[in-house]
């Protein structure tokens, strides 16, 4: 995945400012940044979502603009915020979204007999979503995107929410994408979970890369003991709006 | 997975209209407004107005100025082919000012007034082939405004009453211009003030998309999901497709269930199989109208609730100029139903439910291609708006 001089402007406001971020295949990476740094505008793009202002962006070795549709075959998304069908079931949501990538019926069958298993769904497999309560709802929300086994996968703060048993589920199930060679890209407030999971992380803010390497490169360079310190020593200590 | 670029592909258009029956099943809004309500509508109007809610009967006064014409037999016929169907009772006036003051105190519910000359003129019809040769002559009719049923029958009836005189029961349809006062159906069947109101019910519950079809769009775009599908193969043609498929199913599910509750309350159809199969394809057409008023409706709103207002904007003008509801209103008023679709399809649904018109007859078939190339434009239109400003 390869993003050159990236920018994407809102009217007069600059959401990304000439970023520029190579991600290798099997790869965790981790986008950090405070709210409004331009993560979610970043991602968006990368999914196709957002077309960018200027610059050039590769996913899968597929050209955004050119290749829309063979980036969003080749890609899995957890957005942000929940977005599930409430009146479908939770094997209902999931099979939407295999169908959508027009899996065949046996793949479709045994992937989301896993993927239940993996988000730790099965109990609740056949009650509507909408009845669920948000935990369900937020591991339903990364089923969705994980369905059709993409190579690439995008979660934008997937464990938002979660209590500490559900997002232990999501981080071994990130840890089992990584040793299935699948390259993923993270978005997280919680840097202890970056910290853990990520190979690389890129610290961005006001939508411009700050800093970019592996963990133990950043502290070092940086002189500090944790990624958290390394976090607030770059983007300061001012509370932010929401992105 | 199928990655062939710009062609529909019909796993993900199946799932998409899947998705979409289910949460008018599911959905406790969707199903009262696509299915018990419409129901709840035709029951009331069957048990009110139907054979179950007793015989309605109108009184007209009739006036013949020609009673002492060299021809006023013509006139007795006509009084006499208004009565024998049973709904109309009349009382003879002297007078128009009698009949007319009789009317204002409502003590009948329409005046006829039949013409000085209006047997000459029936009999021109039979004597002279070249219509430019016709004696021509004026029947006027006078209706209390204040009764929503009487001017929603009488009118029909007396225009039905006219082509039974002039033309005799004896003329069979193909030799006639206006097969829509098919003889046979007045001669058997007593008609109730519901089998005229019928016909307009089944276009007023598809109208009822435009606020199904607004408020969905409207809700998964603010919940993300227009944003999350965005990021999957699904294009938005086959998206557009599947909302307009799962639409069409709805209205023909509506149309059915509507029909037999019509028939249960006492609704007389003149329609065969295949007249009944094309008022539902009419229904079926319709509702993509109504996807389009829809979906324009979601790109101007933004949110559900704005949604919920703007679709009135389509619903009012629709449901009183094009349904039933219009007949209460002034003639002048009632012209305005030829700007909106739904007068078609009332209007194709009483051709062919109420009076058994033949799918060729030429009436039906302007109806279909006037709500076929509505429906394309507005669907057309909608879904260009929606794809340029909506989605987002």
């Amino acid at each position: 995945m390869v993003v050159q001089d990236l920018t994407e402007k809102y009217g007069d406001f600059v959401a990304v400012d000439r970023l520029n971020l190579d991600i290798g295949e099997g790869e965790i990476f981790g986008l950090l940044g405070p709210n409004g740094a331009g993560k979610t505008t970043t991602i968006s793009v990368l999914c196709g979502i957002l077309k960018p202002t200027s610059g050039c962006v590769s996913v899968g070795g597929h050209d955004v603009n050119r290749e829309l549709q063979k980036v969003k075959e080749s890609i899995g998304v957890c957005p942000q915020d929940t977005a599930v069908y409430p009146f479908l079931t939770i094997r209902e949501n999931i099979e939407l979204f295999g169908n959508l990538h027009a899996m065949p019926n046996d793949k479709l069958k045994e992937n989301l007999g896993y993927v239940l298993e993996k988000m730790r769904l099965l109990e609740w497999a056949d009650k509507r979503a909408g009845a669920c309560s948000g935990g369900i709802k937020r591991r339903l929300n990364m089923a969705m995107g994980l369905i059709h086994d993409p190579e690439i996968v995008f979660l934008d703060e997937p464990t938002v929410g979660m209590d500490v048993q559900s997002r232990h589920a999501v981080w071994d199930f990130i840890k089992e994408l990584k040793a299935r060679n699948k390259t993923v890209v993270l978005t997280t407030h919680y840097i202890e979970e970056a910290e853990q999971l990520c190979d690389r992380v890129a610290i961005v803010d006001h939508g411009k890369l700050v800093a970019l390497g592996t963990p133990a490169q950043l502290e070092s360079k940086s002189k500090e003991k944790h990624l958290e310190d390394v976090f607030l020593k770059l983007t300061g200590s001012d509370v932010r709006g929401e992105e | 997975m199928s990655g062939v670029k710009n062609s529909l592909n019909l796993t993900r258009i199946m799932a998409l209209v899947n998705k979409d029956i289910k949460k008018t099943v599911r959905e406790p809004a969707a199903l009262f407004l696509t299915l018990l309500f419409p129901v709840m509508l035709m029951l009331f109007f069957g048990l009110a107005f139907g054979r179950a809610g007793g015989e309605s009967t109108y009184q007209v006064g009739v006036v013949n100025l020609d009673a002492g014409g060299t021809q006023s037999r013509w006139s007795g016929y006509l009084v006499g082919n208004l009565t024998r169907i049973g709904v109309i009772k009349t009382t003879e006036y002297t007078s128009n000012e009698t009949a007319q003051a009789d009317l204002a105190q409502g003590k009948i519910q329409a005046v006829l007034v039949i013409p000085r000359g209006f047997g000459q003129s029936c009999s021109s019809f039979w004597t002279a082939a070249d219509p430019s040769l016709w004696i021509r002559a004026s029947v006027q009719l006078y209706l209390d405004s204040g009764s929503m049923f009487a001017t929603q029958a009488i009118p029909p009836i007396v225009q039905q009453a006219l082509e039974v005189t002039i033309r005799g029961l004896q003329q069979t349809t193909a030799q006639l211009p206006i097969e829509l006062s098919s003889p046979s159906m007045i001669a058997s069947v007593r008609l109730t003030t519901f089998d005229y109101m019928a016909p307009g019910v089944f276009a007023f519950a598809t109208i009822f998309l435009v606020l199904i079809v607004s408020s969905s769009f409207t809700v998964e775009r603010e919940e993300g999901l227009l944003r999350r599908i965005n990021t999957t193969p699904a294009t938005p043609s086959e998206f557009m497709l599947a909302a307009s498929i799962s639409n069409m199913f709805s209205a023909l599910a509506q149309g059915v269930l509507l029909f037999l509750v019509s028939l249960i309350v006492g609704f007389h159809s003149s329609a065969g199989p295949i007249g009944s199969l094309m008022a539902f394809l009419i229904l079926m057409i319709f509702s993509l109208c109504n996807v389009g008023f829809g979906l324009v409706t979601a790109t101007v709103s933004k949110s559900s609730g704005v949604a919920n207002g703007v679709s009135f904007i389509f619903v009012i003008p629709q449901m009183f100029f094009g349904t039933f509801v219009g007949a209460a209103l002034p003639p002048d008023i009632q012209a305005f139903g030829r700007l909106v679709p739904s007068y078609y399809v009332t209007d194709a649904m009483t051709s062919l439910l109420l009076r058994g018109a033949p799918l060729t007859s030429p009436a039906i078939l302007l109806d279909l291609a006037v709500v076929s190339v509505y429906s394309v434009a507005v669907l057309m239109l909608g879904i260009l708006l929606f794809r340029r400003c909506g989605r987002s």
